[in-house]
């Protein structure tokens, strides 16, 4: 078994997966039909794409009893690898949709870089997902937008979840020793080299939305290690729930 | 082959074959055995598991044994639903997808080109980029004030 691609793939895959968990809590529980829908649209495009990963890493893995399922339902904590700030709680609108506003605009840039992997698994998944992940670009871009330049009390609310979010949008660039070895092989996306982009695409959007950019240069780190914050824990028991219960349930 | 994949439809726009939907990459005949390619339209399309057992049992139907593969690449885009399938979509109630700028335009309302498919009016609006599906938006029309799908240009 490749080991550092079986990890690397689970990194990307990770960050999809407990982010689209993240938008299903919100099923029948959006502020309006619209961003409902939306809210589950996006979460069902990331499961999507988190099967394609996982299948592959399934067989990469060289563990014949891995599955997509197994993966996505039988990890313990520590194995999850996916960065902080896709497992930080909805809160509120505000919350939800600039959480999905930081990972989007590097998602978008991460899927562009992947396109061009040697690894042509990695490569067709990446041009398959940019397409979806360009729509919930422009969606989550579009309401920072109109939270920002709205009312008085939807301004305060998103300036409030664009500077406590903030300390979670370094670690999207950190590169683990898989992450390492695959960029070495042209397989892994260069991270460090999306980061001027990245800032400055969130930072055109929060100038337009009238809002600050944060210049705070605390970060918080951890996931991309399997050391997460509190919240995991709840993340996981919530959608483990049924297959530790009924262990091989299928419906 | 062809007149049994055209008989399969999606289930989520029963009106529409696969076939002109474009998800159909490729069917083989061989040692007794159909090996049909099929292309997700979206990643999470939940559609996809039920056109693949779909086709199973229409060839069942006829007597043969078919097994599905899903492919990845290349990535499917809405300019392999052919003409038939555009003029289907419309028939039902959903707008055919405009080209990519064209799109653009109109999910982000800078533009009134997405026409009615009750009353053929351009004068509509964008209500949710994200509709009842993850391949359509919702929009509604100013003149006859019927709500409508549009099918996202993906591309």
């Amino acid at each position: 078994m490749n080991k550092d691609l079986y990890n690397y793939i689970i990194g990307i895959a990770d960050n999809s997966l407990i982010l689209g968990q993240r938008l299903g809590e919100l099923c029948g529980h959006g502020p309006s039909l619209e961003t409902d829908i939306a809210g589950t649209n996006i979460s069902l495009d990331l499961f999507g794409q988190v099967r394609s990963y996982f299948q592959y890493a399934a067989q990469v893995s060289g563990d014949e009893n891995a599955t997509e399922d197994t993966l996505a339902f039988l990890r313990i904590e520590r194995e999850y690898k996916n960065v902080l700030l896709v497992e930080q709680p909805n809160t509120d609108f505000a919350y939800t949709i600039v959480r999905q506003f930081y990972f989007d605009a590097f998602h978008l840039l991460f899927l562009k870089a992947l396109e061009t992997s040697k690894d042509e698994t990695l490569a067709a998944i990446a041009k398959k997902s940019i397409k979806e992940v360009s729509y919930h670009w422009r969606f989550s871009s579009d309401w920072v937008r109109r939270l920002g330049d709205g009312t008085e009390e939807s301004h305060t609310r998103v300036l409030e979840a664009v500077n406590e979010l903030w300390m979670y949008t370094d670690e999207l660039f950190h590169q683990t020793e898989a992450d390492k070895a695959m960029i070495a092989q042209g397989i892994g996306v260069e991270t460090l080299a999306l980061k001027e982009t990245y800032y400055k695409m969130i930072g055109d959007v929060l100038e337009e939305a009238t809002l600050p950019i944060p210049e705070s240069k605390y970060w918080h780190k951890g996931g991309k290690q399997g050391i997460h914050t509190e919240h995991m824990g709840y993340i996981l028991s919530d959608m483990q729930y049924m297959q530790r219960t009924y262990p091989n349930m299928e419906w | 082959m062809i007149s049994i994949l055209e008989g399969v439809s999606d289930p989520e726009i029963p009106v529409l074959s696969i076939m002109d939907m474009g998800v159909v990459r490729e069917a083989i005949e061989q040692d007794g055995i159909v090996r049909v390619k099929i292309t997700p339209t979206y990643s999470g399309c939940p559609a996809m598991d039920v056109i693949g057992d779909d086709i199973v049992s229409a060839f069942a139907k006829a007597g043969k044994t078919a097994k599905i593969q899903l492919v990845l690449a290349p990535a499917w885009t809405t300019d392999w639903i052919t003409p038939r399938g555009r003029e289907a979509l419309e028939k039902y109630g959903i707008a055919a997808p405009l080209s990519p700028e064209a799109d653009k335009e109109a999910l982000l309302g800078n533009k009134k080109i997405v026409k009615c498919t009750n009353c053929g009016s351009t004068e509509t609006h964008l209500v949710s980029q994200f509709g009842s599906t993850a391949c359509k938006a919702l929009f509604k029309c100013d003149t006859c004030q019927e709500p409508f799908d549009y099918f996202k240009c993906l591309k």
